[in-house]
This record gives structure tokens, C-alpha cells and sequence, in this order.
């Protein structure tokens, strides 16, 4: 092996090494694989309050993720959190009662929405709202809210 | 008087000083075609010298501060119980900010330093001097290739650095520690987003190589042409190099990941 | 003399210097200085240090301009010429440096390659054959696979002056080529200054200040001081030249119109003034 040919195997083995470093950040260690979905279909919610949810957060059912928050924006006629979110396209069979409930992974974990299923036959589609709904829980409020209880419980009037 | 005086001075130096390392940009820049054209190999050999040879440094201090990291998150995870969060926190830190930035400053000690030093060296022997008087122009077939190299090979070894340090915090976590293997790598995959935090990192590296290499051939190449002026650009390109990674790193965090 | 003088005046210039004006900040280098190099010949630029023999080269390869005064090289005015004029002219220029200028990380046959892989797209064969017969005549034939680190300084110089001729130049410039070398090899740079000038039919200019080899390979030599042409004439006319400078030059008096000290002070105002505050 002469010189020439050395140094240009080590610049060959470096741009390898270098791409496949940016390739495992990629797949392995990010979102990249799962980011995919122009094929999937976004369905909208409106929540009275939805907590800490953020763009990008999951949307899970059943504790599978099945999609991701794309859009938050606030509805000034009806006083209301408005969410897209965007659902796979391999989970068609969302039936049109279907509950969009905002819980919190773990007890200081992100937010994120959980589906739950109804009864009905027909399904969601693109575009369609899920009607049911569960605002997230704000710590201030349940606690307060307990401490109300609790005072009128001792001070029946 | 005199320190007002003095100040001015000093002020109107680095502006003059800035505003002809810009010119010199431009001046290579506009060589760059001409460079891909007729002396592509040129680019492979300075990939060499600029990339390959920093590897060894990269490799070495991504795994150790990979390792250190999982060392010291664990000891304050595990205290929350949330260990499992090990992953996520230790992939965020090296490819958001630690890939980008410790890279660059390695960069700018190892490559940095010999490309300054070798322009110096090749201007004090009057090399340059006689490649402008053989009619070829040293910013062209010099200065351009090394700058190219150096914008290529920074992006490459920043995230070598972080893929190594997480395989590095893998070892200790997972490896030595029993962090759950599943919950490392799937907490990993759930919180970085490839956009906001890979790509943004991969972004940064790109900024640290142009700003580390584009200082290190201008120092080199306005450097007083003794061996005394040689030594002191070259610490002038690792001080000010590193301090400009520092710097842009503060202002594109602020730019990237404010919202 | 003025026979020598008509006859000089018939032969073509090259390169023509006219009231050539040049300084360094409020430092003069050249204050009106005229020199006419004529084609064919070798013609010497001489005088003590610090004179700016080196920067007349730089000015007549057009690496910087002068503030007032023609420099004419090949009927063209260099310091008007754009840049892809400067170098069409400096590709037919050689300047060989001081040091040789040789590129380090370029073994010598690369080196002498260098202009010829820059300048033309000639086939890897045909480059060799130039390069073998332009080391073979400074007679490095054999040290091509050596580094520059490798060779002695005055190889060196050698190496630069095969990679100098490759692109067969009308004109070749040397800066200094014997000062700091041997007894020897300043022999063979004489002798190779001259034999490249006659065989090859180039033009020399030789910047030094070596007066007995200067005048013995010269056709023409030049003297400057303080910014100034001091002297000028044929080796043999410059001997008896009258001028105190270039008497003080040719012959290497230490002490003369070029005087032995710095301006000062004199000494006894000095050393034994009184320091009044």
C-alpha cells in the first residue's frame, strides 16, 4: 500500500464512519423512523384546558402510539383549546365516539393524549372532530378543588 | 486620554481585522468552483489532514464524556427514581449542545492550529509568495481546500462525538449500571425529535466548521511571515476560534431552541 | 564609452523602469530610479543591504505597485494590468527566491511538476519527460524522489531554478542566489545563470550583492543606494568608474559615502552631555 492509497482509505473510512454516526442519531437514537406519515389522516379536538400539551406531543391509545399533536390553537368563539393531531394510516378504525382524553406521563412526565374507543360503527376521517373530550387536569385546580371539599366537609353550613 | 486613545485603537484594529478576513472569505468563495473543478483530489488530501487525523482525539473524548455523563446523570436520576430517563438525558445534552460544541473546541485545537501553522509556515518560506509569482493563486489552490475540508469534516465528527459518547453512556448505564436496555434506548427514541434536536445539532457543527476553519486560514495567511508571527497566529486561532464556538453556540441555542 | 553607450541603446529592452517612485509608509525605498533591462542579456542589480533590490523584483512581477513611475515589462504596464493580465505576463516571468520557495510537502520532482500540472493539461508521460530534462540540466536528475527538507541549500536552489525554466520563460529574476552558499555551489549557479541565459535565449535580472561574481557573468550592471541608480555600466567600465559610491561598492570600503555609522548624535554630546530636563 503506498501512501496515496493509505490516505485515501482513512478520508473513506472517516466520511463512513461520519454518516453512519449521523445515520444511528437518525434512527436509532430520534424520531426519524417514526416521524414518517404523510399518509395518515388529522382529526381535531377542543379541550377547555389542556395543561402543558405541546406540538409533537404523542397521541396514544391504548398505550401504543398511534399518531402526534400537529397544531394547537385557541378558539375565540367558542372559548376553547382547538388540537389537530395527525393519526397514522394504518389505524382507519376509530369509531366517530371515540374519547380524547390529555393525561401526563408519570407524575412531572410531558402530556400527552390518550384515545379511547366508543361503540359506534362508523369511523373518523380526515377532518373529523372527536367530540368527546377530557380538559387535563391542572394541579392548582384538583388541589384546590380537594381543599374546597375538605372545608365544606368540616364546616357543613 | 490615553486609554480612550488606546481603546480606539484597539477597536479599530479588530474592525479593520474582521473586515478583511470577510474580503477574504469572499476572495475564496468565489475560487471554490474552480477548486471542484480542477483539483478535487486537493479537497481529499486536506480531508486527511483536517478530518482524519482529528479523529483519534474525537473518538477518544466523545466515549469519555459519554461515560462521564452516564456516570453523574444516573447518581441524580437514580434519586428520583427516574433512571430511566438516563437515555434521553444524556443523548439530549451531546447532540443538542456538548456534540456540537466540545467537537468544535477539539476541532479548533487539533485542525485549527496545524492549518494556521501551516499557511504561516508556507507564507514565512516564501511559498506563497512563489505560487503567486508561478501565476497560481494560493487563496484557489491553498486556502479554498483546506476551508472546504474543514466545513465537510466538522459535521462528520460532531456527530461521531455524540454517537460515540451515547454508546459511551450506554456502557455505563446499561452495562455497568443495569439501567433497563429497553427503556434507555425507547425513552431515547420518544423524546429526541430528529428535527428539533438532530438536525439543529448538525446545523450548529456546520456553523462551528465554517467560523473554526475560515479563522484558522485567515490567521495563517495574515500572519507576519516570521517564525515568532507563525506561533502567535496560531494561538490566535485557537483562543479566538474557541471563543467563537462558544459564543455562536449561546446565540443559536437562543435562535434554535427558543420557544 | 559612448560607443558602448549607442550600441546598448539599439538593442531591445524588456524591461523598462522609469522614474520608478516607491515607499513603505513615510519610509522612501525608491526615490526616481530608471533601469532598462536589455533582451538577451544578464543584467546585475547591486548595492548594500536595505536598499530594496528585492522589492524591485516584487514590483517588476507586479506583486505590489508602485506610487509613482513606469514599470514596463514586454511593451505592457504592469501595475496597470488586471489581474488575469499580471498572470498571463508572470507565467512567463521565473522568479527563483532566496530561500528557493520550494514546497514542502512536494517531493522535487513534483515540485518542478507543479507550473507544468497548473498551466497545461499535458499527459503524466509527456510531464515527465519535461521534468527529467529540466532536472537533468541543473543536474538533480537523481535527487527527484527526495523531499525539499532532503537537499541541501544549494540543491535547493537548483530544484527551484528546474522548476523555474519548466514553463520555459522569456525572463528569470534571482533574488540573492549565492549568498550563504559554498565555494562550490556558488560556481555552478554562475555558471548555470549564464548557460541557461545563452542556451535558452532568456533575459536575467540578478539581484546581489556579491561584486566578483556578479561582474563576471554579467553583461550589465546596475548599483543602487539611498533610493537612487548610484552606477551603471559594463563589469569593466563599473571597475574604473569614478562615482565615490560605486568606488566604495565595487571595492568594499567600509567607510565612505555609505557611511559606517547610523545618523546619531555626536558621540561626545552623547556620552558626555549634560541631560537637561
Amino acid at each position: 500500500m503506498n501512501k496515496t492509497t493509505i490516505l485515501e482509505t482513512g478520508v473513506g473510512l472517516f466520511v463512513v464512519l461520519g454518516l453512519a454516526a449521523l445515520f444511528m442519531l437518525a434512527m436509532k437514537m430520534s424520531n426519524f423512523a417514526t416521524y414518517s406519515s404523510k399518509d395518515g389522516y388529522t382529526v381535531t379536538a377542543r379541550f377547555e384546558e389542556i395543561g402543558g400539551l405541546k406540538v409533537q406531543a404523542p397521541v396514544n391509545a391504548g398505550g401504543v402510539r398511534v399518531g402526534r399533536v400537529t397544531g394547537i390553537d385557541y378558539d375565540e368563539k367558542r372559548y376553547q383549546a382547538k388540537v389537530t393531531m395527525q393519526i397514522d394510516g394504518r389505524y382507519k378504525a376509530f369509531p366517530t365516539d371515540t374519547t380524547a382524553a390529555i393525561y401526563t406521563a408519570g407524575l412531572l412526565g410531558e402530556k400527552y393524549i390518550g384515545l379511547e374507543p366508543g361503540g359506534e360503527t362508523e369511523y373518523l376521517k380526515n377532518g373529523s372532530e372527536i367530540r368527546l373530550t377530557q380538559s387535563a387536569l391542572v394541579m392548582e385546580r384538583v388541589l384546590g378543588q380537594f381543599l374546597f371539599n375538605k372545608a365544606q366537609e368540616k364546616f357543613p353550613n | 486620554m490615553t486609554m480612550l486613545r488606546n481603546l480606539g485603537h484597539w477597536w479599530l484594529g479588530i474592525m479593520a481585522r474582521m473586515g478583511r478576513s470577510l474580503i477574504f472569505l469572499v476572495q475564496i468563495l468565489f475560487g471554490m468552483h474552480e477548486l471542484l473543478l480542477r483539483h478535487p483530489r486537493e479537497v481529499v488530501m486536506q480531508l486527511y489532514s483536517v478530518g482524519v487525523l482529528s479523529l483519534l482525539i474525537i473518538l477518544v473524548s466523545g466515549l469519555n464524556v459519554g461515560m462521564v455523563l452516564g456516570l453523574q446523570m444516573y447518581n441524580t436520576l437514580v434519586d428520583f427514581g427516574a433512571e430511566a430517563a438516563l437515555g434521553p438525558v444524556v443523548a439530549l445534552s451531546l447532540v443538542r449542545e456538548l456534540g456540537p460544541v466540545v467537537a468544535g473546541l477539539l476541532f479548533a485545537g487539533r485542525a485549527g492550529s496545524a492549518l494556521t501553522a501551516e499557511i504561516g509556515l508556507m507564507k514565512a518560506t516564501e511559498q506563497l509568495a512563489g505560487m503567486e509569482m508561478m501565476a497560481v493563486d494560493p487563496i484557489r489552490r491553498v486556502v479554498a481546500p483546506r476551508l472546504l475540508a474543514g466545513i465537510i469534516s466538522m459535521p462528520l465528527l460532531a456527530a461521531i462525538f455524540s454517537a460515540v459518547g451515547i454508546w459511551g453512556a450506554y456502557f455505563v448505564g446499561v452495562g455497568l449500571l443495569g439501567v433497563d436496555e429497553g427503556a434507555f434506548w425507547s425513552q431515547m427514541q420518544a423524546q429526541i425529535d430528529w428535527r428539533d434536536d438532530v438536525l439543529n445539532g448538525v446545523i450548529k457543527s456546520i456553523v462551528f466548521g465554517v467560523v473554526v476553519t475560515w479563522i484558522a486560514v485567515y490567521e495563517g495567511f495574515d500572519s507576519v511571515p516570521t517564525t515568532e508571527g507563525v506561533s502567535r497566529a496560531t494561538t490566535r486561532t485557537v483562543v479566538a476560534a474557541s471563543l467563537s464556538v462558544l459564543a455562536l453556540d449561546f446565540l443559536l441555542t437562543a435562535m434554535m431552541f427558543n420557544k | 564609452m559612448s560607443e558602448i553607450d549607442a550600441s546598448r541603446a539599439a538593442l531591445p529592452s524588456l524591461v523598462s523602469i522609469r522614474d520608478l517612485k516607491f515607499g513603505y509608509g513615510g519610509r522612501k525605498i525608491f526615490d526616481g530610479v530608471d533601469v532598462e533591462i536589455k533582451r538577451g542579456q544578464v543584467t546585475t542589480i547591486m548595492g548594500p543591504s536595505g536598499t530594496g533590490k528585492t522589492t524591485l523584483l516584487r514590483l517588476i512581477g507586479g506583486q505590489i505597485k508602485p506610487q509613482s513611475g513606469e514599470v514596463v515589462v514586454d511593451g505592457r504596464h504592469v501595475p496597470k494590468l488586471s489581474r488575469q493580465g499580471l498572470y498571463d505576463l508572470r507565467r512567463r516571468i521565473g522568479l527563483l527566491f532566496q530561500t528557493g520557495a520550494l514546497f514542502t510537502g512536494l517531493s522535487v520532482y513534483d515540485n518542478v511538476a507543479f507550473p507544468l500540472r497548473e498551466h497545461t493539461r499535458l499527459p503524466e508521460k509527456l510531464i515527465r519527460n519535461i521534468v527529467l530534462m529540466k532536472l537533468e540540466a541543473v543536474g538533480l536528475r537523481g535527487a527527484r524522489d527526495l523531499m525539499p527538507a532532503e537537499l541541501s541549500g544549494g540543491m535547493a536552489r537548483r530544484v527551484a531554478l528546474a522548476r523555474t525554466i519548466v514553463l520555459d520563460p522569456m525572463m528569470i529574476m534571482y533574488d540573492e542566489p549565492f549568498t550563504g552558499q559554498d565555494p562550490i555551489t556558488v560556481g555552478v549557479i554562475m555558471k548555470l545563470i549564464r548557460q541557461l541565459n545563452d542556451t535558452l535565449g532568456l533575459t536575467s535580472i540578478v539581484i546581489s550583492h556579491d561584486v566578483q561574481e556578479a561582474s563576471s557573468i554579467s553583461d550589465y550592471l546596475y548599483v543602487l543606494s539611498g533610493g537612487k541608480v548610484v552606477g551603471e555600466g559594463a563589469p569593466d567600465a563599473m571597475k574604473t568608474n569614478e562615482s565615490p559610491w560605486v568606488r566604495q561598492f565595487m571595492q568594499g570600503a567600509p567607510d565612505g559615502p555609505v557611511p559606517f555609522h547610523y545618523p546619531a548624535d555626536p558621540i561626545d554630546d552623547d556620552l558626555f552631555g549634560m541631560v537637561t530636563a
